[in-house]
């Protein structure tokens, strides 16, 4: 017995060439859809995880201190300002505070470094405060240094993979004639640590003839702290800046949300493209199918029948559309995170796209919902066909 | 023949004109005419005298300008008022099977899913019992899945004649049956329309130009500019 889902199938499978293209122009539709749904719901998931992996909410560094690592590689180091350690204990007395690391970066020129020498980034750190704020830093080999005036190092991943060094190896510090011993290597972890070599801020003092200098703090309060109220007071302390993580958060979330309206606009036109591809192949299967439909219309069939069989039609398209879309988009994600990176003034470190079944299910009912939205026309215009003009006619005219 | 005088169509003084710019074309002009249960007519005359749009008006495929028609004692069209168009699809499930000059099979269903058409769209009991019987009476069982470009003439003919009967109607309009058939197909057409009528006593009205299947039928009606003659 025939089925109006089955012979709005069998008509779509008559005209193959012209289905295909249609599902792949809804496809291509379907894929800019997932991927903007699934930036904006990877992108600020991805911003918190960099910013939460900071281990701190306030970052107090020494006035005018540019606080990009990469500013201060490109300037040479030349740009740094210290603070004095004694700071640290003034920040400590606050009851508000739950943990304190100070950390001292040095930026070093290495003339063995690529063909024609290049900068190292030093990182100071407290052997016995910053691992514990870091706990998302894994070792691949090795441990944290034992002292904190250790003459050792831990670098992270890439850092490792740069200068060839492994768990027992020995490092000649820039600029000095001392070395240190490699007693760790970091696993990935997708932030800025992976390039950093770790020293005890205590050895990068004595190396670099810094005694009593760090550049910044890293502050945890504990949760039930007002931020703002708490930074505030963070400024009596003289020569210092503070920088919010929140207000960071914030400054590069306006900075995305300029890059999302462009983005939005993309997929904007691509849904209004697949919109005039669907219409335009269900019209066409419609007027080219005229006498059937009248035929269809002598035999029984009421409007809503006609309506129906067209309907499916654009459901088909899309449904199949859509699926395949989102398959695409899910396989391509990689690319398409590349893609969006390239056009984004900040992208955190994790990925930007992030596509799950939820998503791709309501970028596939998104896209059939312009599916069926398209083929209303189409489908009424089938529908009020008088049976006798189609018998009459050979094709149906707009 | 198994004629009664119980009319199951009624016609008076029935019009279609097309308005064609500040032409008038009256191509049903005034006709006047019952149909008995049973009965076996067949419309002829030349070319543009209206035979078909009668056909169409008959079938309640189309509203006439004027007159009145009446269909197994049910009002179709009076005075300008015409049936709503829910209650029409339903006279031509429950009333009527059309054959038509060129047969209109969809072309991706297979010829079992062109006969059983009509129920993709309502119900019907033993629709299957009913499709086998005429299949076989048709001889086109051993084609039932085949498309319909895989056919012969006559055979795309035969299966729009189950089709038309698969919904067991009173009345069967066909509009030139035979006229892409050779004549040995037309011969074969006839004879399944004879024992259509004579055997299941279904009313058959239908257009030709054929002699052999106009003088088959009991009752021969002639056209001319829209008038019987
Ligand atoms: N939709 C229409 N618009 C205008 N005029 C029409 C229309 N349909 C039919 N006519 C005209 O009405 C007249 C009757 O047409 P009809 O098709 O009923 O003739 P017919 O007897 O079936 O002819 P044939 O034997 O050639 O099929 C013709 O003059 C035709 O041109
Ligand atoms: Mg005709």
């Amino acid at each position: 017995m025939p089925s109006l889902f089955g012979i709005a199938w069998k008509n779509l499978r008559r005209k193959r060439l012209r289905s295909m293209l249609t599902i792949v122009g809804i496809a291509l539709s379907t894929w800019v859809l997932v991927s903007l749904l699934g930036f904006n719901q990877g992108y600020e998931n991805s911003l918190n995880k960099d910013i939460d992996n900071l281990g701190f909410q306030v970052l107090l560094t020494a006035k005018g201190c540019p606080y990009e690592a990469a500013t201060l590689m490109l300037k040479g180091g030349t740009g740094l300002k210290y603070m004095p350690y004694s700071i640290v204990d003034s920040v400590k007395a606050n009851p508000q505070v739950e943990e304190v690391t100070p950390m001292l970066m040095q930026v070093v020129f290495d003339p063995n470094k690529g063909e024609s020498g290049g900068v190292t980034a030093f990182l100071g750190i407290d052997p016995a405060t910053y691992p514990k704020m870091k706990t998302y830093l894994i070792f691949e080999q090795g441990k944290w240094f034992d002292k904190p005036e250790a003459m050792e190092a831990v670098f992270g991943y890439e850092a490792a993979e740069l200068e060839q060094r492994e768990v027992g190896d020995l490092y000649l510090l820039p600029e000095s004639d001392v070395e240190v011993t490699v007693v760790g290597v970091l696993k990935r972890s997708g932030t800025q640590d992976d390039g950093t070599i770790f020293l005890p801020v205590r050895t990068v003092q004595n190396v670099y003839k810094l005694e009593n200098k760090i550049t910044s703090i890293g502050i945890k309060v504990n949760k039930e702290t007002d931020l703002a109220a708490y930074e505030e007071e963070l400024y009596k302390l003289s020569d210092v800046q503070v920088v919010s993580m929140a207000q960071v958060k914030m400054t590069i979330s306006n900075l995305v949300a300029t890059a999302r309206v462009m983005v939005m606009s993309i997929a904007l036109i691509a849904i209004l493209i697949a919109m005039v591809g669907v219409m335009n192949t269900v019209l066409m299967s419609v007027l080219e199918r005229w006498q059937e439909i009248g035929i269809m219309k002598s035999m029984g069939a009421m409007t809503s029948h006609i309506f129906k069989l067209i309907w499916f039609e654009t459901i088909l398209l899309t449904f199949v559309g859509g699926i395949v879309g989102s398959v695409m988009s899910w396989i391509l994600a990689t690319v398409t995170d590349k893609l969006i990176r390239s056009v984004l003034p900040y992208s955190p470190t994790s990925a930007l796209v992030q596509i799950d079944v939820l998503l791709a299910l309501k970028a596939i009912g998104i896209i059939m919902a312009i599916g069926l939205i398209s083929g209303i026309y189409p489908a009424w215009k089938a529908a009020k066909i008088r049976p006798i003009e189609a018998i009459r006619s050979t094709d149906g005219e707009l | 023949m198994s004629v009664n005088n119980e009319k199951i169509i009624e016609i008076k003084d029935l019009k279609k004109i097309y308005v064609r710019g500040s032409e008038h074309i009256h191509a049903v002009d005034g006709i006047t005419l019952d149909v008995n249960k049973g009965e076996y007519v067949a419309f002829v005359g030349p070319s543009g005298s209206g035979k078909t749009t009668l056909l169409h008006l008959l079938g309640c495929l189309d509203n006439p300008t004027e007159g009145s028609l009446m269909v197994a004692d049910r009002m179709v069209y009076c005075e300008n008022k015409c049936m709503n168009e829910r209650d029409l699809t339903k006279l031509r499930r429950e009333l009527f099977g059309y054959v038509f000059q060129k047969f209109y099979l969809i072309p991706t269903l297979t010829v079992e899913e062109n006969i059983l058409l009509p129920f993709a769209f309502y119900q019907k009991e033993d629709a299957h019992k009913n499709a086998k019987h005429l299949t076989e009476m048709l001889g086109i069982a051993h084609r039932l899945s085949h498309l319909p470009k895989e056919l012969s003439g006559g055979e795309m003919q035969r299966v729009a004649v189950a089709r038309a009967l698969i919904n067991r109607p009173k009345i069967l309009l066909a509009d030139e049956p035979t006229g892409n058939l050779d004549s040995k197909r037309s011969a074969e057409i006839s004879g399944i329309f004879q024992q259509l009528n004579k055997e299941e006593g279904i009313t058959i009205i239908l257009v030709t130009h054929n002699h052999h299947l106009a003088e088959s039928a009991g009752k021969m009606v002639e056209l001319k500019d829209g008038k019987l003659v």
